[in-house]
């Protein structure tokens, strides 16, 4: 059942039409509507199959953006922007045979303004690309998702990207000073701006984390942030996951911000261990990997509290000590998915949040949910600011087995909310929570978040199906009832 | 059925939405500190009361939840025994519900973030009358659409904001106003990091150095160097603010009559000054955005009439 198994890669019909003209506005090399180019576009880095990519698109100007949009609008299909295809939640995978506009010609670094501290970008430059080409003068794009090799700057902000650095840094959306949109009826738009207070509603704000619903960037501009003077890695065992989770606590309450607190559980290091030989201890029931940085001053004032803390609660600590340990304790960490990827065929990766203090309480109720399932968790988070990745590595092949995997999900979520939190830190709602949201929010709630969507897309054309349930979605558009359990993995 | 406590089951909220009502035009009235932003309200309007006080304080979630109407410095002062505070700036008299709908951040921006970057969850009354949670409570969320940052800065033209959890920060250990005078300020800004707030009036700079104390000592050893330094109170601002690309800042001259006395907020881009300058105009496109906006969370243009933002 799992793999590239898609519902439908036939062409929709009068796509011949759609491909002409589209082939007409940006060249043939720009289009692509074969089997392969579809079934890549179809899916994203979740394990959700609902997905039909119609004619795919590459391309390198806003002007070509908005003649995407524009024929697409005259075909009557939907438009959906494809970044890498990192996503988790199925949000790039289009529904209702949609036009794909996928950023990656887009990908270069117009501008760096040193004085300014600010970038302006292509919504297809890669996450890590941008830190590397800004590392000569000294700065860097501070949101660092996991998967910051491939996602890119465009999936960072319509997904308002997290990663371990936001703890003190922020997420994307505090990093976006303005960018460039085109909307549903072709018009562009500049959301935001480089100077210091933009007058009128805060659009920029509206739009990152729209999850390509309001319309498509085409440039961005980010703020760059000056690298730290000095960096400390520690790294902190524990004989139970209970005394990790209480000391990431101890560390809020301190009034501590350290740049990064990562946790990850026994299963989770060994399976690195045996990938990258990062150096943990395997004999420790759960890690904890942390970043201070700053001033020297600061480093070792919140290094000595971290150490004190650690010890008070019966960790052990070790200090990385160079740039290469440091290098190698982190590469353990980015490494993770990778890792545990070759434990079992499939793994589906959850993302909630709770109060930190609750860490203790919601781990337990999840291991105790996944034993009752009879299923594998590994947990590898951004534990500082309580943003849980549970991950269930499990086999699709086996009967009943996917069901189970969907159904210890929304366990996990409903502990994640009936403890204060909420249904996603860093990774969205896209069509894997989207009949959740009633859990999160009231039907008035909602339909305020669908009025916002309205002002930006009236026509329901961008990426329609995603974030919000029905009847609070466009349901025009029939085809988008596709989108339901049984396309899961 | 949802999972989370519901503003329904708040009597004070539930209150404050019925005077809201779902008819006629209302304007919430916090500090009426900055009244007359946006062009003044229609008198016509009728002015209601947030509610006030402060509902929770979560220290060790680094958290705290108020109500509208209560003062920012009051919120400050009962954090301030846990070592916290928000990025909201203090005036005499404003609320915490007016200083979000207002959206300005303070002086100390380069060091305590943005206004507008600390909210977490709003729950507002919409046009309909109806209570609404945005965001949620927690420091990280990205759980549907962002209405938290559209209703900073909205100038409480989209929903009438009742209370919000915002996201606190530790007070750092020292903070101190120096003085220096014949520096240059941009010079200030690339060597000292501990800088939370660097002003300049074309000849002073007033630096607020914050930190750890041996951060903050090597810094001002570093400042004696660029120039003579003394401990000073950051200077009064003129009552104009406009907003600039922080570059354009070094620019500005004190012999320009048109400006007149300026304080700028070096790094950031906020320009303090005696008189008033046009704005450039926005984007057509962006007015056309953000009337759709409007016109859908507030059909009836109920919400603080008369009241422009944006060029709207
Ligand atoms: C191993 C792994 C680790 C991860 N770790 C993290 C993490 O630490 N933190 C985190 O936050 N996420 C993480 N993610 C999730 C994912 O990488 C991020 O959400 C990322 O920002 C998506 O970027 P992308 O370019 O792949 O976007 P895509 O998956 O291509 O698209 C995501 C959404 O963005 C929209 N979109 C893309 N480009 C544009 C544009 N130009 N304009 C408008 N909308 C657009 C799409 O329509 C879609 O809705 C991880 C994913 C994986 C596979």
């Amino acid at each position: 059942m799992f793999g590239t198994r898609l519902r439908k890669t036939r062409p929709h019909a009068g796509d011949d039409r759609c491909v002409a003209d589209l082939v007409a506005a940006l060249g043939v090399e720009r289009v692509r509507s074969d089997g392969a180019a579809r079934l890549l576009a179809s899916t994203d880095a979740s394990i959700f199959r609902g997905g039909a990519a119609g004619p795919v698109c590459f391309p390198d100007s806003t002007p070509q953006v908005q003649a995407c949009v524009r024929i697409a609008a005259v075909h009557r299909r939907p438009v959906v922007a494809r970044g890498a295809g990192s996503g988790l939640t199925g949000a790039a995978a289009p529904l209702g045979s949609a036009v794909v506009v996928s950023t990656t010609r887009m990908n270069r670094v117009l501008e760096v303004d040193v004085e300014n501290r600010t970038a302006w970008v292509g919504p297809g430059v890669i996450n890590l690309d941008l830190t590397h080409h800004l590392g000569p003068h000294g700065l860097h794009f501070a949101p660092d998702p996991s998967s910051q090799q491939v996602c890119t700057i465009g999936g960072n902000v319509a997904n308002n990207s997290g990663g371990p650095h936001c703890l003190a840094y922020g997420v994307t959306s505090a990093h976006i000073l303005a960018m460039e949109v085109v909307l549903s009826d072709g018009e562009v738009v500049m959301l935001g701006g480089l100077d210091a207070e933009p007058a009128g509603y805060d659009l920029r704000g509206a739009f990152i984390g729209s999850e390509g619903m309001f319309g498509i960037a085409t440039r961005i501009a980010v703020r760059l942030t000056p690298d730290p003077p000095a960096v400390r890695t520690l790294l902190l065992s524990f004989a139970d996951v209970d005394s990790a989770a209480a000391t990431v606590g101890a560390i809020i309450a301190a009034g501590l911000v350290p740049a990064a607190v990562e946790m990850m559980d026994r299963r989770c290091v060994e399976a690195v261990e045996d990938f990258v030989h990062a150096g943990y201890p395997r004999d420790a029931e759960a890690v904890l990997l942390i970043d201070v940085d700053g001033m020297a001053g600061g480093v070792e004032a919140q290094a000595t509290k971290v150490d004190e803390i650690a010890r008070g609660l019966g960790g052990r600590v070790r200090v990385a000590a160079d740039e290469e340990e440091r290098q190698l304790l982190w590469k353990g960490r980015k490494s993770a998915f990778g890792a545990i990827a070759r434990i079992k065929p499939d793994y589906y990766l959850h993302d909630t949040v709770v109060p930190r203090g609750k860490l203790v309480e919601v781990l337990r109720a999840i291991h105790e949910i996944v034993d009752r399932h009879g299923l594998l968790v590994l947990n590898v988070f951004h534990a500082g600011d309580g943003n849980l990745h549970p991950i269930i590595a499990y086999d699709s092949r086996q009967p009943g087995m996917s069901e189970k995997v969907r159904e210890a999900g929304r366990e996990i979520i409903e502990v994640s909310l009936a403890a204060g939190g909420v249904l996603s830190g860093e990774h969205g709602i896209g069509v894997e929570k989207r009949d959740f949201m009633p859990l999160m929010f009231s039907d008035d709630d909602l339909d305020q978040q669908a009025r916002l969507r309205g002002a930006f897309d009236g026509l329901c054309m961008m990426n329609p199906g995603k974030v919000l349930p029905s009847p609070h979605s466009c349901s025009d558009i029939t085809e988008l009832t596709e989108a339901k359990g049984d396309l899961w993995g | 059925m949802g999972l989370i406590r519901s503003p329904e089951s708040d009597p004070i909220l539930v209150d404050f939405a019925s005077e809201i009502g779902s008819v006629g035009p209302v304007v919430v009235r916090g500090g009426g500190t900055h009244w007359d932003l946006g062009g003044g309200s229609d008198p016509a309007a009728r002015e209601v009361r947030p509610p006030e006080g402060i509902v929770g304080i979560r220290a060790e979630e680094m958290t705290v939840e108020a109500r509208a109407g209560t003062l920012v410095s009051e919120l400050h002062e009962a954090l301030r025994p846990f070592g916290q505070r928000t990025s909201l700036p203090e005036s005499p008299g404003s609320t915490v519900g007016g200083t979000l709908a207002v959206g300005w951040s303070g002086i100390a921006r380069l060091g305590r973030g943005q206004t507008r970057d600390s909210v977490l969850q709003v729950h507002y009354v919409s046009a309909e009358g109806r209570l609404i949670t945005a965001g949620g409570p927690t420091v990280k969320n990205v759980s549907g659409f962002d209405m938290c940052r559209l209703l900073v800065g909205s100038l409480g033209t989209l929903g009438c904001m009742a209370d919000m959890i915002l996201r606190t920060r530790p007070i750092p250990e020292v903070e101190v106003w120096h003085r220096v005078v014949d520096v240059d300020p941009a010079e200030v800004l690339r060597r000292c990091r501990t800088s939370a707030s660097i002003l300049w009036d074309g000849r002073s700079t007033w630096v607020l150095s914050a930190g750890y104390r041996a951060d903050v000592d090597s810094d001002l050893r570093a400042l004696s160097e660029l120039g003579s330094l003394r401990p000073d109170h950051p200077p009064d601002l003129p009552p104009i603010r406009w907003s600039r690309r922080p570059s354009d800042l070094f620019d500005m001259s004190r012999a320009d009559a048109a400006v007149g006395r300026f304080v700028a907020e070096i790094g950031v881009g906020v320009v303090h000054t005696e008189n008033p300058v046009e704005p450039s105009p926005p984007s057509p496109g962006t007015v056309a955005l953000q009337r759709r906006i409007k016109d859908a969370l507030d059909p009836t243009g109920r919400f603080n009439p008369g009241r422009r933002v944006g060029g709207i």
